[in-house]
């Protein structure tokens, strides 16, 4: 299995279709990917899709980098 | 080829009236139609009516029976991209002696019930980057009428809501749109009386009552590719009524 970060890197360029070396842990959804708000909730339901977890909103707010998402979804893993 | 061919079309409250004429509408266009409704008893008879259609047994206010039918739906017969939101029911009292009950069962269904499987079917027409939703409002919902406050209500919510949706979902090609049908001759006007009945076509500029088929056709254009760009709007099909 691959690990998650290369999980959740695959989402994020398929989901907002970006090339793959701007998906930098420091890279904001938002500023430096283009999602909009609707790009945003699509990405969360493919997390909790890959993952099989469910994201609570205020989780889902606070991500806000490739970064946070990686944190994020690593801690709900190992737990 | 057919307008709605490849096309996958739920319908909901579609085992008679105007959800089944739409759902034959719809086939004819081409169209995988699936008709859900909650009464067991016309199961058989819709898939009758329906060769080559599916017939599923699923209340609108139960979130389950929602998650179910969708599933099983995009399961057997693809992604949805057509949704028809038109099970509804009235529970007509007057302001004063409306119950709690008449008052909540009515919103529940209507409205309620067209949040829940447009939220369960939207996520996958966002995906597809695909879609056309038609909820059923009806004149009462622009005009008001007399011991209909709960109906007006859901029926009017059902407009401010396809409104919300059409912006949510324009980014994503997904359209929305509601028919506001007026008196159409089905079950659900066959039990007002006689007296009522006569009023109100008093009031119909063309005279007559119309048919589900009136409806179905206006809803199979509003499904399919001849409105592509319109979106956020509300069709009245009432022989005039309302102007
Ligand atoms: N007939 C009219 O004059 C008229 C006018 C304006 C709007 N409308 C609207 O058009 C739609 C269809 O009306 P119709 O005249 O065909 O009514 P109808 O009563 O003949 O059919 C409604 C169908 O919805 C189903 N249904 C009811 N509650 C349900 C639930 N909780 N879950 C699933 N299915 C449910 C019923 O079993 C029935 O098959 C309704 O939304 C109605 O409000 C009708």
């Amino acid at each position: 299995m691959a690990d998650i970060e290369s999980r959740v890197r695959d989402i994020i360029v398929t989901e907002l279709g970006v090339e793959p070396s701007k998906v930098t842990p420091e890279a904001s959804f938002v500023e430096d990917l283009g999602a909009d708000s609707l790009d945003t909730v699509e990405l969360v339901m493919a997390f909790e899709e890959e993952f099989g977890i469910e994201i609570p909103d205020e989780d889902a707010e606070k991500m806000e980098t490739v970064g946070d998402a990686i944190k994020y979804l690593t801690e709900k893993e190992g737990a | 080829m057919k307008e709605l061919e490849g096309a996958v079309a739920v319908i909901t409250g579609g085992f008679r009236g105007i959800g089944l004429a739409t759902a034959k509408q719809l086939a004819d266009a081409g169209a995988a139609v699936a008709v859900l409704d909650m009464d067991e008893s016309g199961k058989e008879s819709a898939e009758a009516e329906l060769p080559g259609g599916r017939a599923y047994i699923c209340n609108v206010t139960e979130l389950e029976d929602v998650n179910t039918a969708v599933d099983a739906v995009t399961e057997e017969l693809g992604p949805i991209t057509v949704l028809v939101n038109n099970a509804g029911v009235t529970r007509d009292n007057l302001l004063l002696r409306m119950k709690d009950d008449e008052w909540n069962l009515v919103l529940d269904v209507n409205l309620r019930g067209t949040f829940l499987m447009t939220r369960a079917v939207s996520k996958g027409m966002i995906k597809e980057r695909a879609g056309s939703i038609v909820n059923l409002a009806s004149v009462v919902g622009v005009m008001g009428n007399a011991g209909q406050a709960n109906y007006a209500s859901a029926k009017a919510g059902i407009i401010g809501f396809t409104k919300a949706v059409a912006k949510e979902l324009a980014p994503r090609g997904v359209r929305a749109n509601a028919v506001a049908p007026g008196f159409i001759d089905t079950a659900m006007t066959q039990k007002l009386p006689k007296k009522a009945r006569e009023t109100l076509m008093g009031q119909i500029p063309l005279g007559k009552l119309g048919e589900p088929e009136d409806v179905a056709r206006v809803i199979r254009f509003l499904a399919g590719p001849a409105s592509s760009y319109i979106t956020g709007q509300v069709l009245v099909v009432d022989g005039g009524m309302v102007m």
